[in-house]
Order: C-alpha cells, then structure tokens, then sequence
C-alpha cells in the first residue's frame, strides 16, 4: 500500500528562487515525522505546500508533486484543495496568539470545522467540539467554548486549536512549531497529547520543529533540512545514536544535556545563507568542519544508508563508521 | 563561595494596574521578597516559565524598575536609595544583555555609533581602535562597524549587544534571555562566546532563561522561581530537585535522546492568576504531592548545604 | 523562513528617500511643478520686466496677451509678475508657519510623550480641545486677537497646526519608549536628554516631516483663506488669497483675475499631496500617521 503521504522529488520557488530544491518524504498512518532545520531551511515552507497554502505567499510548484492518498494535490484546484484543508488535512500554527479570531467564541470557531467538513448540525457540531474538548483534557469544556480567545493562557488556546484542525476528522496534521512559542511545561503537555493522537487514533503528524529534543521525544522518523535540500532522513533511533551528515550530528549537539561538560556545547558556526546566496555543491559545505574538496564543488545525492534512511554527504560513510 | 558581589535582600515588586473611572486599581506582586546572593566570578541562572518575574527581577537589580521594597547591595554600594545621577555613575559598573537582538539596536544607527553610546554617555572618548577591539572580543570583523542593525543576522546583532554591554568593562552583567530568540545553532556560539568573555574579563553574570537544560549547563548556581518567588535554589547543575515544580521543568525539557524518551506526568491545572494568588502555595494547586499545609500557609525558604527548598513537601 | 535576510540594501539616507518619491511618476510630476513654483518665487525680479506694485491704470483689465501673459488687474498690474510675488508670500508664510508648528508641537508632543503624568494630561486635553475647532476658526480667533498682517497669519497658522504635530509626535514618543534600544540606552546610563535627542526624536521626525509637509498644503489654503478676507498680507504686498479676493468682485468683468490664483493654490496643494504621498510610500510609514484626514 503506498503511503498516506509522499513527497515526490518536490522543488518549490518563490518569484523565481527555488526555495525548496527536490525534497521527496512519505509519512504513514500511525507515524510521526519530524521536520527540522535551522530558520531558513524551508521547513515551514514545506508544510505551506502540504496544506495547499503555497499561493498565498506567491509560491508554486516548480517541479515534483504530493500525492495525498494516491491523489496529486496539483490536481485538485483552489476548490479541492480547500475541502482537503480543515478536513483530511488539519494544520496547527505556530501561534496560538494569533491563530485565532478574537471576536469570536472558542466553541464557534470549532463548531464551524466540522459544520464545513462533515455537514453536521449546529448542535451535532456543538456535541463534537465538546466531546474533541474533552479528549484534549481540557477542563470545564463547556465553559471554555463560550470563552473568547484573550480569556485563555497560551496551552489552553493551542489545545483549541488541535481541536480545531482535529474537528474536521483529519489523517493527517501538520504541525508547524507547536509549541515554539509556550512554555516548557505547556510544550510538553502539547507534544503528549499529539503523540497520543497518533497512536490512538492513528492519525499521520507532520511536525515542524527546530528542536531536536522535541523530535528525540516524539518522533518515529526525521528528515532534516538544510537550505533548502533534504540532508538526511532517518529512523529516530538511528539517526542520533550516529548521525551520518554532519549538519544533523551538528544539530544535536546544540542542545545541552545531562551531565554535559563545559566547553563541549558545540554551535554552528555561520547561518543559513538566504536563498539567493545558496553556495554550490553541498550547501552546507562553508559551515562543514569536515568539508574536502569535492564538497564544494559537486551536490551530494541522497544515498540509502544500512538501516533505510537517506543521507546526503559525500563523506557519510567516512564520518559515520 | 566567593566573596559576594551582589547581595539583594526582601526584594519586591508591586504593580498597580486597571484603576480607572470606573475600575479600582488592581495590585499584582511580579516579585515577592526576593533575596539572592551572587559571588564575584559566579554565573548564577534565574529560571522559570512566562510570567514568573524572572525579567522583572532583573530590571529590579539594576534598577530599571524601581523596586516597591527591599535592598540591592553591588560591591558595597547600596544601589536601592542612591539617587539617579549617582546611580547613572554607578551604571558603568553593571551591564544588560537583552532577548531581542532585533529591538535592542537602534536602526537609525550603524555599529560604530551603537558601540560608541556607553563612552558617550559617560562623557568617556572613544577611538576606532576601541570600537575594533570591542568588535574582535565578540568575533565580529572590523568592517561589521560600517554596517547598519538590519543588515546583520540575529546571532551578530546579539554579538553587538554583547560587545556594547561589556564596552565599560562592568563587573555584573545581567544576561536576560539572550539566546532566545536565536536559533539553536547561534544559541551554542553565543554561550560559548559568553563563556569566554567571563573568562576573558573576570565578569560576574546573572543569568535569566526558560531553559533549564541550558541553565544547568552554563550557570554555577540556579534560582528556580514560581509566581514571583524564588522556590528552590540548586547549589551546583547536578543537584537533584527537592521541589516539585522543579522537578516538573527539569521532566519537561527533552534531552536530543531517543532512549531518554519518558513518559511525563504533565502538570495538571493552570497557573494562577498573579492577581489573585491563592492563600498557601502557590504551586499547590498543580502539585501532586500537595498536602493540607500547603493550601493555608506559605512556605518558607529553608536552606541545608547551600541547597535552599520553599515546600512542606520535599522529594 | 520568517527571519529576514541577514544583508539586505543600506537604509535609505535623505537623498535616497528624494530619489525614490521622484522615482514615481505620480512624485515626479508633483515634485517637478514644486520645484518650478519655488524657483519662479526665488527668480521673480529675475523672470518678470514689470513691478508688482507698478499702476498702470490705462492697462487695467487686459486679458491674457503676449506683453501680459495672465492678463492685468483692476490696477493694471500685471498679474503673472503678482503671481510671482504672490507665491512668495504664500510659499514662504504657510512653510516658516509650518516650521514653528512642527519645532513647538516636537516639543510639546515630545515632552508629554516621554514623561507623561500631569503634563502630558495637560498637553493632551489642550491638544485635544483645539483639535475639535475648525483650523480655520482659531486662525480667526488668532488673528481678531493679534490683528491681521504676515506675522499674525503665521501665528494663527502655526497655532492652528500645532495640535497635530503634538499628538502625532507624541503617539510616536510612546511606541518608540517601549523599544529595547531604550531600555538599553538606560542600562548603559543614559540620561532623559540622551535618550530623547539621541534615540526618540530622531526615530519620530520622518512621519513627522511627512505629515508637516502635508499640512503645508492645507497652510497655504489657510493663508488664502485669511487673506480672500483681508486678514493676511496687507496691501500692496501680494498673496494669492488677496488677489483671489479682489478678483471676486470682478468674476464676470475679468475673470483671470481670481481664476490664475485659485489655480495657483490648487495645483500646489494638490502636488504637496501628491508629493507628500510619495514620499510615505518612500519611507514607507504609512502605519505610522494618524488617521486625521
């Protein structure tokens, strides 16, 4: 069976500049994917083309194309794609604050979901919003749903928001930095509900994030971004136990953990050039401790490694073995 | 220990909000008797969610904010009474590193200009040769002094932050959030900058973050608040947590560790209103180990071997 | 993707602000006739064989013709030479009126702004008390009070204006104290005065100027206006709105004689607007001006 979603040699370009340059993924029911990458890496631009939102940034699709359950989105039109959206496809923003309408009550903005998706009644949506309410913990549920925005804490409005992109009865969700902008304590009720979701009901999550930790904690598998381009994409387990592209070892050892010594933080050393400035050959070539020659020189293609990921570096074998 | 260098005692803070025609003015405790000890050479973290007065506090030690009640010691001057133009002299001994990279840099000016303000403002001469200095302590080019803030990543910009922040040689720096709003990449360059300027200068740094993972890597000692008050101080990055909340924070940061993968008891309930804070604890009412005590009584900051809990219930 | 590149192009200097308003054909045009009426204000004795105040009353009422290209008055004066001249007064009363509106409501705006507390509340209901007057009624009011003449046209002006420039410097005052450079500037020990010249007030004065280069255009009609009733400049000095004035009389004898000034006015005011937008879209702040139309 193929997957629910695949990702086919995808190249996306805004006002002439390819943005995102050949990205092929596939996510499964029951599986989580994390995206992650540096501000600048099209991580987000990549969930903008999953939802169908690519237009309203001026983008389009410059080659490749996403089948969503065997079904090129391409195909679909401004129509289709806005049933699939808010539907079979629910999206969590990066920020709650501004994700919701704020003169409107928190239960209207559920309840039209699924009135739009699934037809139901005012009532029936009523009774589905408050049941979805319930499953995300969220106390006094009917209270809530007659509360407006600016009356709830930060979690509380993401967890309105899952509601939301959960109301329509969705497969798949992407999630775009989720928890970037709460607390840690918030951030790590929010990840457990979306985990929870996936295995109970087996929904796919696309999740956006630029944390390796959270990706450590939730993810089944990852694909790392860097400019533009997949790095590497791996089972978790894998993929941090030895890390074959040096970005994505890089990446993990930004975050500091247990017991970690002084002096060994390593950052990275420059930034994501813009789009514009996209050096040759492998793109992350200039911030490479390992770079050689052919590195600057000659694009990296994406090879299988041992365990079914893919890694593009001409030296992964040499920095993983 | 080391001989201490700043000594901050019964530090609060009340702000009066609301008060209207028609509203009574509402008073809200952003910091509630705070007191804190930080030796010469230490890096000490404050750390805590959105709203726990962790910033306010900081603003309060150098008096950005003037502080309802309490005392601030700095190297036996008493900052808290002084008046502002003997507090404006004092300032070239203490120093800020603020969040946002973005705002903290005036647009109107290029870096040279940013870089010349402390000397300025101080009535101080400034020589090129200064402004290149400042700019090779914090690893920046030279030519970085011609350019304008929009015209530099968020990881120079805060370099800049950095350099002018330390243009005075100040003793104390209060380092507030500075990396985050980078990315993690540029977040690991800035501490290990941060590290090697302490080094470099002999500085003292207060060190504000929501990241206890990052907290416990870079500081000495750690304050952990809740609502305006200190909860618990850590003596050293090992110390295992006798408080519950954080014991919850430490639960909630994730390690880049699949197999550290766990199962988190999430924090039930939310956090109170900080204008109308229950009677007791303030924590009590996300807290599982919550005993009767602690819904009717607040409790105390108690110290044992440098490691200070404020729980009738420790783990 | 949110971040913005890390190097972009130099913001843009004085220069480059006048580049880009003329670089639209809208501020190209409106700029090239401001241009052309200050220079044949500047160059009137230059440009013109004859006298403003030269009687000729054996000429008086020619329409246009080649030795008076706009015609003479009821004087015989030729008009285009009081255009001229006219454009002077009207140029140079409405911008100097302007000048010391902008320099006393910076100063009131700013002050209340930044320091706030009983002054600001001062300043704010007296700026909002005049505010709920037609311009044209204080300027009145002004000038029954210090009498009528150039220097209580440029009082009433500068008073009747003084209002916006306060408020709209100090909303500005208040959103840029907020910023983190300030708060900075603090930290390092930075003084009121510091802050306010170094940090505040050059961070205000682009929507500022904008909106006083605006309100020049709204001036000169002012100006008119006092002097179509005979408030303004006094005879034989002209200005536009005397010149109008006198005309009315003869609307249907000669009536070149209101209808060259009153194109006057309304092509400058309408390529100081034109202009004036221009350039907000230069600087790009429109969501910086207030909402007074």
């Amino acid at each position: 069976m193929s997957p629910l979603l695949s990702i086919e040699r995808l190249s996306v370009a805004i006002g002439g500049v390819t943005l995102l340059d050949d990205i092929s993924l596939s996510l499964d029911r029951g599986q989580i994917l994390g995206l992650v990458g540096e501000s600048g890496s099209g991580k987000s631009l990549t969930a903008l083309t999953v939802t169908g939102l690519l237009p309203l940034i001026g983008g389009r699709i410059a080659s490749g194309r996403i089948l969503f359950d065997g079904t090129d989105l391409a195909s679909l039109g401004p129509a289709g794609l806005r049933k699939l959206r808010g539907g079979r496809i629910g999206f969590v923003m990066q920020n709650p604050m501004t994700a919701l309408d704020p003169v409107q009550r928190i239960g209207e903005q559920i309840d039209v979901v699924s009135r739009l998706h699934l037809g139901l009644s005012g009532e029936a949506a009523r009774a589905r919003t408050l049941d979805l309410m319930g499953q995300l913990r969220i106390p006094e549920a009917a209270a809530v749903a007659e509360a407006y925005p600016h009356q709830l804490s930060g979690g509380m409005k993401q967890r309105i928001v899952i509601a939301m992109a959960l109301a329509g009865e969705p497969d798949l969700i992407v999630a775009d930095e989720p928890t970037t902008a709460l607390d840690v304590t918030v951030q790590a009720q929010i990840i457990q509900i979306l985990t929870g979701l996936v295995r109970e009901r087996g929904l796919a999550l696309l999740l956006i994030t630029h944390d390796m930790g959270v990706v450590a904690q939730a993810c089944d598998r990852v694909a790392v971004l860097y400019a533009g381009r997949v790095a590497e994409e791996r089972a978790v387990d894998p993929l941090f136990e030895r890390p074959a592209h040096p970005y994505a070892a890089a990446l993990i050892g930004c975050i500091p953990r247990e017991g970690m010594a002084e002096g060994s933080l390593k950052g990275i050393a420059g930034s994501v050039p813009p789009a514009t400035q996209f050096p040759p050959g492998c793109r992350f070539h200039p911030r490479c401790p390992h770079a050689v020659d052919i590195c600057r020189t000659e694009r990296p293609l994406l090879r299988e490694t041992p365990d079914g990921g893919l890694v593009a570096c001409h030296l992964a074998e040499r920095i993983a073995g | 220990m080391s001989e201490p260098l700043l000594v901050v005692k019964g530090l609060t803070k009340r702000f009066m909000t609301g008060g209207g025609w028609f509203a009574r003015p509402r008073s809200m405790t952003a910091v509630r008797s705070v007191n804190l000890t930080v030796g010469r050479g230490e890096v000490v973290g404050v750390v805590g969610e959105s709203g726990c007065g962790k910033s306010t506090l900081a603003r309060l030690i150098l008096r950005l904010i003037e502080p309802t009640e309490g005392d601030i010691t700095l190297g036996g001057t008493r900052l808290s009474g002084i008046g502002q133009a003997e507090l404006r002299r004092e300032r070239r001994r203490m120093a800020m590193v603020f969040q946002d990279p973005y705002s903290s840099l005036d647009p109107r000016y290029t870096i040279a200009e940013t870089l010349a303000e402390p000397f300025r403002v101080h009535g101080l001469p400034v020589t090129q040769q200064a402004i290149s200095g400042m700019l090779e302590a914090v690893s920046l080019p030279a030519s970085a002094a011609l350019r304008y803030p929009h015209q530099m990543s968020g990881g120079q910009r805060q370099r800049i932050g950095i350099a002018r922040a330390l243009a005075l040689r100040p003793e104390f720096v209060v380092l507030d959030e500075p990396t985050a709003s980078l990315d993690v990449s540029i977040q690991a360059q800035i501490i290990e900058l941060l590290a090697a300027l302490r080094e470099g200068f002999g500085l003292t740094y207060l060190f504000i973050s929501h990241d206890l993972g990052l907290v416990r890597y870079f500081c000495d000692r750690i304050v952990v608040m809740y609502l305006g008050a200190v909860v618990e101080v850590l003596p050293d990055a090992r110390a295992v947590p006798r408080h519950p909340y954080t014991r919850a924070l430490m639960d909630s940061s994730f390690a880049p560790d699949p197999k550290a993968r766990r199962e988190i008891a999430p924090l039930s309930g939310e956090i109170p209103s900080p204008f109308n804070l229950p009677p007791g604890c303030a924590f009590a009412g996300r807290c599982s180990r919550a005993v009767e005590a602690c819904r009717s009584a607040s409790p105390p900051l108690t110290e044992e071997g440098g490691h200070a809990v404020a729980c009738f219930n420790p783990l | 993707m949110t971040a913005p590149s890390p190097v972009s192009s130099a913001l843009p200097g004085g220069l480059g602000v006048l580049r880009a308003a003329f670089g639209r054909p809208s501020g190209a045009i409106a700029g090239g006739w401001l241009v052309l009426i200050v220079l044949g204000a500047i160059f009137a004795p230059l440009l013109t064989p004859y006298a403003y105040d030269a009687q000729v009353l054996k000429e008086a009422f020619q329409p246009p013709s080649l030795a008076h290209p706009l015609g003479t008055d009821e004087f015989g004066r030729d008009l285009l030479t009081r255009m001229l001249y006219g454009a002077r007064t009207s140029l140079s009363v409405s911008s100097v009126s302007i000048l010391i509106s902008v320099a006393a409501g910076m100063t009131l705006g700013a002050a209340a702004g930044y320091f706030g507390g009983f002054f600001d509340r001062a300043v704010t209901a007296v700026a909002d008390l005049t505010w709920s007057f037609p311009e044209i009624l204080i300027a009145l009011i002004l000038v029954a009070i210090i009498g009528p003449g150039v220097s209580g046209t440029m009082a009433a002006i500068a008073v009747a204006y003084l209002a916006q420039f306060a408020r709209l410097t100090r909303a500005q005052i208040m959103t840029l104290k907020a910023e983190t450079y300030v708060e900075a500037a603090r930290s390092l020990g930075a003084g009121h005065a510091h802050i306010l010249f170094r940090h505040l007030i050059p961070n205000a004065l682009a929507p500022v100027l904008v909106s006083a280069m605006l309100a020049t255009g709204d001036a000169i009609i002012l100006e008119a206006t006092l002097g179509f009733f005979g408030l303004g400049a006094q005879p034989p000095t002209p200005s536009w709105g005397s010149m109008m004035s006198s005309g009315s009389a003869l609307l249907f004898k000669a009536p070149w004689i209101i209808v060259f000034p009153g194109l006057a006015v309304a092509t400058t005011v309408i390529a100081i607007n034109l202009f004036g937008d221009a350039l907000i879209a230069a600087l790009d702040i429109r969501d910086k001006l207030g909402s007074k139309p």
